[in-house]
């Protein structure tokens, strides 16, 4: 009966992980459809809940609902499960990938069409990161240190680690000072 | 001793890596950077990648560095530690949850943090520009710019704002141009 429900979580997160394009975002609509929809493991209000957390913790979006959801169903065992559902499809493709590319890559054609793909790669993120900008930065606060950041990384090569502690420390401690006033 | 390497950093970027997708391309830019296990370039044709199969970028990106250094060893690795801050972590959160999202603490935090993760993403982004549009290492600017893909990135950006269409389309339309162009 355990392993069964185990079976359950991986098979269903392994569904999820093969239908997702891309990840974090994109991942809700399966996410919905899988554990809301087939398996009533959770409602809309808690899928929500749990994906508003996964953004705000560390790690992979993915991997944190996998968690969570998990969890929930079969305590650590079920997150063990979940994580490795979510992640295998992912590993084989890229691993067949890694395998393959390495041979092809000095085709011309190949190394042509993977030129292309870099500036819309480019263009991706630009429109990515101006979606995340628009919800991010809403005062000069936040403008700051959005600026900051950004001269860090490109111009002074520190490590995205300081960079990320030090604003969550400035953002606790301006909050702080404007719940004084 | 390169499993253990590569355990360690990948939960380096498990650990700090918030807000999931690109945020972790800074981390990943860095590793780059300071190992030479992939080269920048490599890194954008890994995101195209992961933008056209299935997974999350972070996870692709632990396979194919994991393999590219020490093999499927590599990969899983890699791998493991990217999961397991997120393992813990969240496993622990589930244990007090409700106090976790009204503490006023963790919000201010977070309202710093946000505006920082899109900074570090827009700098990656900027690099990525460069590395799309420019060839080489050329110290003149103009000599070094790529008027082909130029073009191709003038008519990509405002096509990506305006039609809103799957990644794998804009991909797709690259690729064939950079093929037919010669790029």
């Amino acid at each position: 009966m355990q392993l069964r429900q185990l079976l359950e979580i991986i098979w269903t997160f392994m569904k999820i992980g093969t239908l997702t394009f891309g990840g974090g975002y994109s991942m809700l609509p399966m996410l919905h459809r899988e554990t809301v929809e087939n398996q009533h493991w959770l409602d809309e209000n808690k899928l929500a809940d749990y994906f508003a957390l996964s953004q705000c913790l560390p790690g992979l979006i993915a991997v944190n609902m996998a968690v969570l959801i998990g969890y929930q169903q079969k305590k650590t065992a079920g997150a063990v499960a979940a994580i490795f559902g979510v992640i295998f499809p992912s590993f084989v493709v890229i691993l067949i990938i890694a395998m393959l590319l390495s041979n092809y890559i000095h085709i011309a054609a190949v190394a042509s069409a993977f030129a292309g793909i870099r500036v819309a790669v480019a263009s991706l993120v630009i429109y990515s990161v101006y979606g995340m900008f628009k919800k991010g930065v809403k005062d000069w606060f936040t403008f700051a240190i959005f600026v900051v950041a950004l001269l860090l990384m490109l111009l002074f090569d520190v490590s995205p680690i300081l960079v990320i502690i030090g604003a969550a420390v400035v953002g606790i401690l301006i909050g702080q000072k404007r719940a004084y006033r | 001793m390169i499993y253990l390497l590569l355990f360690l950093e990948f939960l380096k970027i498990g650990l700090f890596a918030i807000g999931g997708g690109l945020s972790t391309l800074p981390f990943l830019y860095q590793l780059s950077g300071k190992y030479g296990w992939f080269s920048t370039s490599e890194l954008t044709n890994m995101i195209a990648i992961s933008e056209s199969t299935p997974g999350p970028l972070g996870a692709n990106m632990a396979t194919y560095v994991g393999y590219h250094t020490a093999g499927i060893g590599g990969s899983f690795f890699a791998n493991l530690g990217l999961v397991l801050p997120s393992l813990i972590i969240v496993i622990i959160i589930c244990q007090f949850l409700s106090r976790f999202n009204e503490n006023t603490k963790v919000q201010n935090a977070f309202n710093g943090l946000r505006p920082a993760v899109v900074g570090l993403i827009t700098a990656v982004a900027i690099s990525l520009i460069r590395i799309a549009i420019f060839t080489g290492s050329n110290s003149d600017l103009l000599g070094a710019l790529d008027i082909k893909a130029l073009v191709l990135f003038a008519i990509m950006l405002p096509m990506i704002f305006i039609f809103k269409r799957h990644p794998v389309f804009y991909i797709a339309i690259a690729a064939v141009f950079g093929i037919i162009c010669k790029l």
